[in-house]
């Protein structure tokens, strides 16, 4: 079975809980919008199925195999599996790296040979539009939307087979955002990926997704209601 | 004949870096009128948030600013102290909510500190916040707890508490579910249809096309195209702004060919020369703005010839 899925998945802060026995999933090959009301927990679900935040109940599975739990033990070639576009790229990338340098960050990690490093950056960098200048530059001196293309960049370079997007797609205006979807349904025909789009962008979910789950607000009397839509 | 909110003439920004000079904002004039709302719209990097930084002097030390920009015939932007200005009489709402906010302060903390600093009573931070769509119960949090969209209506909370005759807002809407986007252009468009003015900084056409009465299109740090709302959306002068709907989800979903350029190496002609389907030798030399539209081959007629 080739999924990522989240299985009764339910996180609370405090006292307020975002998820409530939560469960859905990413088939390969296949692209799923989430939608939701602002604060409903979708950037929360997005890092347990990412495999960064625990949850406090529920579990994630890969490909059939439960990965995760509430103890959050997750072995690193599971993460290697998955790759997330995060709604803040300031926040997601180190300001200290020239871009060239934060869109490498998975390969080194992972073990790329360090000479073919530099033209598999270029190889991503043309891909997602940023330019030989904008490479050397670091993130304050580029724009948000800027920033989010070489993030863009850095979540495919490693080849995941899932694909997470949270409002990924917000900060860009339409052409890039075209360019965007266009570039990410590419590498999901050549890879077979599953791509999950968190966006409150309807028209953008019923173009570019093949079916929509509407994350309901969540209330503390019902459990969380994935419909699809 | 009424005082302008705002007058920028011949706006030119550069940055220094080691090895080249980033043309940031080229030769940009525009001005708005009191109850106006005007929307900039663009690629990203093409220049709108550091049009935006340079109205309220938030540029970095290797920037250098030259051209005019006044508010209401009697506060040059771009020289002398902007104390008393800044917040006051032009507010901001940042692009970037997470940096934008003191990590180690609640929500609360932050809305009354803004009030008290502007002379207003603290108890008015709960209403602020329900204005712009915050549930007051949730100011007692703190930045990190907070969503993206919930991060992004307190930093408009924030900037409306002093009721600034002028604010710009950076993408006020990014993260922001659609009946909230809903909510915040309706809120910008009370405060124009009161008498104030906002410039809304936005790639999402489908809000500027909402609320705005006139749109300026950037590419490659200068304007365009400036028209009217509806103009602009029915008949598009310029073939990038052509392109900008045709990508939109609801029409053809397609990118405009090509990257934009290299602000640090732009051609002395047309910059979207190298894009356009249109182009020929004209376009090696920089057409004028006299029309709607800055092209040699506009895709409407221009009421005056370039």
């Amino acid at each position: 079975m080739s999924e990522l899925a989240a299985h009764g998945v339910s996180v609370a802060y405090g006292r307020q809980r975002v998820l409530d026995q939560l469960s859905l999933h990413i088939g390969a090959g296949e692209t799923v919008g989430l939608r939701g009301a602002s604060g409903g927990g979708k950037s929360t679900l997005v890092r347990v199925l990412a495999l960064v935040q625990a949850a406090d109940a529920g579990h994630v599975s890969l490909d059939g195999v439960r990965i995760t739990g509430a103890r959050h033990h997750v072995p690193a070639a599971a993460r290697t599996r998955i790759g997330v576009l995060f709604q803040s790229p300031r926040g997601a990338t180190d300001p200290r790296l020239r871009l060239d340098d934060i869109v490498a960050e998975p390969l080194r990690a992972t073990g790329y040979p360090d000479a073919a490093v530099r033209e598999r950056v270029s190889e991503l960098a043309d891909l997602v539009g940023l330019t030989p200048d904008l490479l050397i530059r670091r993130p304050h001196a580029i724009s948000d939307g800027q920033l989010q293309r070489a993030c863009l960049a850095r979540a495919l370079a490693h080849r995941p087979g899932y694909l997470l997007c949270d409002e990924a797609t917000a900060m860009l205006d339409a052409s890039t955002q075209a360019h965007v979807a266009r570039v990410l349904t590419d590498y999901q025909l050549e890879s077979g990926a599953g791509i999950l789009v968190v966006s409150h962008d309807q028209p953008l979910l019923t173009r570019w997704a093949d079916r929509v789950i509407d994350l309901q607000p969540q209330t503390h009397e019902h459990r969380h209601a994935a419909t699809s839509v | 004949m009424t005082t302008p909110r705002l007058s920028v003439d011949g706006l030119t920004v550069r940055f220094r870096l080691r090895t080249a000079v980033v043309h940031a904002v080229t030769d940009l004039s525009l001005t708005v009128q009191p109850g106006e709302l005007l929307a900039v719209v663009g690629e990203s990097g093409c220049g709108k948030s550091v049009l935006a930084h340079t109205l309220l002097g938030l540029l970095p030390r290797n920037a250098t600013v030259s051209g005019r920009a006044v508010l209401d015939e009697d506060t040059s932007l771009l020289t002398g102290r902007l104390t008393g200005v800044r917040g006051r009489r032009v507010g901001l709402v940042p692009q970037s909510p997470a940096t934008a906010l003191n990590p180690v302060r609640t929500g609360r903390r932050l809305l009354e500190e803004t009030l008290r600093a502007h002379g207003r009573p603290r108890t008015d931070a709960d209403r602020v916040a329900a204005d712009v769509g915050f549930d007051p119960i949730d100011l007692d949090r703190y930045p990190h707890e907070l969503s993206g969209g919930m991060a992004q209506r307190l930093c408009t909370a924030l900037a409306l508490a002093p009721e600034p005759p002028l604010l710009i807002a950076d993408e006020p809407t990014t993260g922001l579910d659609r009946p909230l986007v809903d909510h915040t252009l309706d809120l910008l468009r009370r405060r124009c249809d009161a008498g104030n003015t906002v410039i809304l900084i936005t790639h999402d056409l489908t809000a500027a096309q909402r609320v705005a009465d006139r749109v300026a299109v950037m590419y490659a740090s200068r304007i365009v195209e400036d028209q009217p709302t509806n103009a602009l959306f029915a008949t598009p002068a310029h073939p990038y702004t052509a392109g900008l709907l045709d990508a939109l989800p609801d029409r053809g979903f397609r990118a405009v060919p090509g990257h934009p350029p290299m602000l640090t190496a732009l051609p002395a002609g047309c910059a979207f020369a190298p894009r356009c389907t249109r182009a020929n030798d004209a376009c090696a030399t920089m057409p004028n703005l006299s029309g709607p539209a800055r092209c040699h081959h506009p895709l409407i007629e221009q009421e005056v010839a370039a």
